[in-house]
């Protein structure tokens, strides 16, 4: 006797744990085994690109705090060195160095997030993510010396970064990367052998080299999928060149080694920051702008805006989620004539429906945490 | 450092193996026709000493009297990079041909174009607006979108406070 079913939908989200902010998948099951997969997402858009054509140079700098809201600092790099790019200035020697520390700790911070929250989303229930937003405190209380605020930070400036990190910073960033690794041995010790993190994670939401190639997925999904590519080693920006680190990469583009890169590049990213801490010059932080004109004596300092000459520039860094770029278009006046934010978050879902056909409703809860989206940067 | 190909060798290697397939080329990009993108990316992915086999951005530009759409492709196994355009005269219904069956990855980039630009990409195996509701009126990053009074557009010609005359908007 045959008995007769037909395909059943279920929507994930938008408003449910799993989906790491309002965003909705739609997945169409047979029995427990997804056929198809859709993705609904919107909830968060602002129109931060239709926004930024209306502000200034310097005044869209904040919009990059709040699309990827868990890694500001690498937010504003991409799109000043955008904006760097385009006008041609460089920054001084110590903003460098500045700006490759943040973005360390920041992608510290931002992994500590992305492991424990995947970590929930296997079933461990809270205790992992508890003690990894532990240490992502602490790196958020080294960004509040360095620049008052710990989510939206605001930090980097076209030309250089907004102020040099006070005199209590460094010897709280040197206890900060002591104390770190002993905790990440911690957590490998307890996450990378537990057998229910293997079990759910292991050969599930498979990707080829060859696959996530094509499909433009970046970040710690590429390299989980064997392909050695990390743009701070490709076309290094900042001070990268100056420093030695290794790529962490994966061997079966699964679950699980994303989530095992993901560790390694943690500690990779602590070997950075040492690095940094000691090899970082005195001197400015900030550039000299070509806005600076002298001012008629007896006149009002009138406020000038930066003005990039006509052009385009494309400027891309690797964020904790991937290959962040910045398209600008100038047409040498004050606002962008176009500003367009390559987002990993929202790119590295495009192959989301062929990682989850053919898993079940309890795979794609988990494939979607080894994606790591941020819906801020996903709906911009 | 990953090698930056000037669109000016890009166009030169397309006129070798393509003769109409190039419109313009300037240092930051080449354009071709729309009409044979199709086999110009298969050729640029392909291509033994090219190899552009990521899609790293593709995005639409508003240049008011047409529009033009941007490709950054990176070469993974070379460590290069460069850009493609292409550009749509139709401004009331400008479609240009879906790259999806060349990169996968262009799905997702297409579809966004398509909701904020209102580019039609023919060939795309789902083209939706993805960030805005179905039944939305108009296509908002178009520069004409939210139109001025005295018909100006969007825009910074001036920082406001800056001396000069009076602000006016852009266009």
């Amino acid at each position: 006797m045959t008995i007769k079913s037909e395909p059943f939908v279920v929507n994930l989200g938008p408003q449910h744990p799993s989906t790491h902010g309002v965003f909705r998948l739609r997945l169409t099951l047979d029995g427990e085994k997804i056929i198809d997969a859709d993705m609904v997402m919107g909830y968060l858009h602002r129109s931060m690109e239709k926004l930024a054509e209306e502000r200034t140079y310097t005044q869209n700098i904040p919009f990059t705090d709040r699309t990827d809201y868990l890694s500001a600092m690498t937010g504003n790099l991409a799109y000043v060195l955008a904006v760097e790019k385009l006008c041609g200035i460089e920054a001084p020697e110590r903003a460098h160095w500045l700006r490759t520390l943040m973005c360390e700790l920041q992608r510290i911070a931002s992994h500590c997030m992305a492991v424990g929250i995947f970590a929930n989303d296997c079933g461990a229930w809270q205790t992992p993510v508890m003690h990894m937003m532990r240490d992502r405190e602490k790196v958020l209380d080294l960004f509040e010396m360095a620049c008052g605020a710990r989510l939206t930070l605001n930090y980097m400036r076209i030309g250089g970064v907004s102020r040099d990190v006070p005199a209590e910073f460094m010897p709280a960033a040197k206890k900060f990367i002591k104390e770190m690794p002993k905790k990440l041995g911690e957590y490998e010790d307890l996450l990378l052998e537990n057998e229910i993190i293997v079990e759910r994670s292991r050969g599930i939401g498979v990707l080829t080299p060859e696959q996530a190639m094509a499909y433009s997925v970046s970040g710690p999904m590429l390299r989980a999928s064997g392909v050695a590519w990390d743009i701070r080693k490709a076309d290094p920006y900042a001070a990268y060149d100056k420093v030695d680190f290794d790529i962490a990469v994966g061997v079966h583009g699964d679950v699980y080694d994303r989530f095992v890169v993901r560790l390694a590049e943690m500690r990779q990213s602590i070997h950075i920051v040492e690095q940094a801490l000691e090899m970082m010059p005195e001197g400015p932080v900030h550039a000299q702008l070509p806005t600076a004109t002298v001012q008629p004596i007896g006149q009002p300092v009138a406020p000038l805006a930066i003005r990039p000459p006509v052009g385009e520039a494309y400027g891309r860094i690797e964020s904790p989620r991937g290959e962040l770029g910045f398209y600008i278009v100038s047409d040498g006046s004050p606002a962008p004539f176009r500003f367009h934010i390559r987002s990993p978050s929202y790119i590295n879902l495009t192959p989301m429906k062929l990682m989850s056909v053919g898993a079940t409703v309890a795979d794609a809860i988990v494939i979607l945490g080894s994606v790591d989206i941020v819906v801020g940067e996903v709906d911009r | 450092m990953t090698t930056v190909v000037s669109g000016l060798d890009i166009a030169h290697r397309l006129e070798q193996q393509f003769p109409d397939a190039v419109a313009d080329a300037a240092p930051e990009a080449a354009t071709v026709e729309s009409s044979s993108l199709i086999e110009v990316c298969r050729f640029l992915r392909d291509e033994p000493e090219l190899k552009f086999e990521f899609l790293s951005s593709l995005t639409g530009v508003d240049r008011l009297e047409h529009f033009e759409v941007v490709y950054h492709l990176t070469s993974i196994r070379l460590n290069m990079m460069t850009a493609l355009k292409i550009r749509l005269e139709d401004r009331e219904n400008p479609r240009a041909p879906s790259v999806t069956s060349v990169w996968a990855g262009a799905n997702l980039q297409e579809r966004e174009a398509y909701d904020l630009m209102g580019i039609v990409f023919e060939g795309h195996p789902d083209m939706r607006r993805i960030f805005l509701w179905d039944g939305f009126d108009g296509f908002p990053l178009r520069k004409d979108y939210l139109i001025g009074p005295g018909g100006r557009f969007p825009g910074l010609e001036r920082f406001p406070g800056e001396p000069g005359e009076p602000f006016a908007g852009r266009g």
